[in-house]
């Protein structure tokens, strides 16, 4: 079984963004730059399935600038077989619709039976690319997974939902977008480091795969939003239900 | 004019409060709301949806290829509806992106996720980079393909004067994907998202046993219990009770964190609550930062005390 794993190049989460000056975007410049945590949980979850020899091959893809490079090497290190850049030139990253677009035209390239991705990117937080590509390949789709089993020809997903959890079954090949409790991504080891320096990466671009990436959405502006004030320390219990019951009239 | 298309939640007998919520952003953008009702055995949920005030008409799509609101189905059946309409709404759970996208890419449209604020007919705000930031973008695409954050829009009334009902009796079934079992937490406290007062427990918690300390004062005062990701992911809670930017987000008119540290995760999921209380042990909490009343101690010695004195301060 053959598994595509899309991976985005992302701000590290650990670091707070602020948007430039003129409020025209988030300012990028000079930021440490990761794996989107949400697709490092699809890189791990493809290669436990390589090492139950449930999977026999997985390819990884990311669409973005040259760097991230960097983010599939990382993805290699931690026990991918393959990459695939998709440079996008320029400073404006494209949107999920044209990241669907694109995957569908490697999907269609590569003939995975499974395709794993993140339910959502800490950027944009759109939460869309996964069920775009679904849409587009006319495959199944199970997003927010939590638990993932291969049963024959289907995947059995467990998605975390409002209420609690839903089991779906989907007929391979299926697109799954992986929630947080999934599993814990591993980290590589130098020699698999090394290794990975050597593991092929094809580079095309958006026009190798005929893929109209103009933007549908402009961003007129970015800003911080107000926050929560803060208020006061109370000295006991007594002093908090009478702030809440006089004070802020909400008991 | 603007004829704008709400997609229900619902489980075939009660519409799910985020969809009311939906259907006030919808009348922010046209006068003109018509209202999808999906599903399997749902004639009491359409009946319902047809007394949404401001709803014009309701779509009635009775088949048990629709029972579970699996997206495959979903999308083609609202495909197969959207001629005509400016905006499609669904509001901004699980189930709206687990459909609104996938209709999005059948329509060819960019959709826009979780929307707090209507600017015009193609200007939104959203929130991204967990809400450190707030996007105000304009959409180009012909159709407008939105989730709607529930928090940021009140609950549509109710009207005795009800909607007319279309019904479809065409059946999408994409036959390559099928329900397996539904494992939903059942709690006879108000649904985490809509209820005026929710405690939350982190991992100061210790146990889920001690979650009863939050439960018992909850119930005084007719709340929802939440929990931080990191008491979810210590096993002391069940996911469905997180709150957070990759659990649920909540704007309650009190908000009771309780041996939280106060994540950007978590204050994410939160901040836009009316009134917030934090209890913690340590003074250096930065939930304390975001709290408008902050209490430091021990919560097992002031949650039984918070108990104890409740009575006498609620109606």
């Amino acid at each position: 079984m053959k598994i595509l794993v899309s991976i985005k190049r992302v701000v590290d989460y650990n670091v707070k963004v602020r948007p430039k000056t003129n409020a025209s975007a988030v300012d990028l410049s000079n930021l440490k730059m990761s794996i989107n945590p949400f697709c490092e949980i699809a890189v791990e979850e493809a290669i436990r399935l390589k090492e139950k020899n449930i999977a026999t091959e997985i390819v990884v893809v990311s669409i973005g600038p040259p760097e991230a490079q960097e983010q599939i090497r990382t993805a290699l290190a931690m026990g991918a077989d393959r990459g695939i850049l998709i440079k996008v030139e320029g400073e404006s990253e494209i949107e999920p619709l044209a990241v669907a677009k694109c995957l569908k035209a490697i999907y269609d390239a590569e003939s995975p039976d499974l395709i794993l991705m993140g339910k959502q990117s800490i950027d944009g937080d759109n939460n869309q690319t996964g069920q775009m590509l679904a849409a587009l390949a006319e495959c199944p789709q199970a997003t927010f997974a939590s638990e993932l089993c291969i049963d024959g020809g289907h995947a059995v997903v467990t998605r975390e939902v409002d209420g609690g959890l839903q089991t779906v079954r989907l007929v391979l090949p299926a697109i799954v977008t992986t929630d947080l409790r999934l599993n814990t991504p591993r980290y590589a080891s130098l020699p698999n480091i090394m290794k990975a320096k050597k593991k092929p990466i094809k580079e095309m671009s958006t026009d190798d795969l005929g893929v109209d990436v103009s933007a549908r959405v402009t961003i007129l502006r970015v800003d911080v939003p107000a926050k929560h004030a803060e208020g006061v320390k109370v000295a006991d219990v007594d002093e908090l239900l009478d702030k809440l019951k006089n004070e802020a009239k909400v008991i | 004019m603007m004829s704008i298309l709400v997609i229900a939640e619902h489980d075939n007998q009660n519409i799910k409060e985020a969809t009311l919520h939906t259907v006030t952003a919808a009348l922010a953008l046209g006068d003109n709301v018509d209202i999808l009702v999906a599903g399997f055995g749902c004639a009491a949920a359409i009946t319902e949806a047809t007394s949404i005030k401001g709803v014009v008409k309701v779509y009635a799509a009775d088949h048990s290829a629709y029972e579970h609101q699996l997206p495959e189905n979903m999308a083609l059946l609202i495909k197969e509806i959207t001629f005509g309409y400016s905006h499609i709404l669904m509001s901004a759970t699980t189930t709206g992106k687990n459909i609104i996208p996938r209709v999005a890419a059948l329509m060819d449209v960019q959709p826009i996720s979780d929307v707090i604020s209507i600017e015009s007919q193609d200007t939104f705000k959203r929130p991204i980079y967990a809400g450190n930031i707030t996007a105000t973008v304009k959409s180009h695409d012909a159709v407008r393909l939105i989730t709607v954050r529930a928090t940021a829009f009140d609950a549509a009334a109710f009207t005795d004067n009800p909607a007319l009902v279309e019904v479809i009796d065409k059946v999408h079934d994409f036959k390559k994907s099928e329900f397996i079992r539904d494992d939903l937490a059942v709690s006879e406290r108000p649904d985490l998202t809509s209820a005026k007062v929710v405690i939350s427990g982190g991992r100061g918690m210790g146990n889920s046993e001690n979650f009863k300390l939050l439960e018992r004062v909850a119930d005084k005062l007719g709340g929802a219990v939440g929990a931080s990701r990191a008491a979810v992911d210590a096993g002391l809670a069940p996911n469905s009770m997180q709150v957070g930017q990759t659990g649920k987000i909540v704007a309650p008119e009190l908000y009771i964190a309780v041996g939280i540290s106060g994540a950007i995760q978590h204050l994410a999921g939160m901040k836009d609550s009316k009134i917030i209380v934090a209890i913690n042990k340590d003074a250096d909490a930065p939930i304390f930062k975001t709290a408008d009343y902050g209490l430091v101690a021990d919560l097992f010695e002031v949650m039984p005390e918070i108990n104890e004195k409740l009575l006498k301060y609620i109606d």
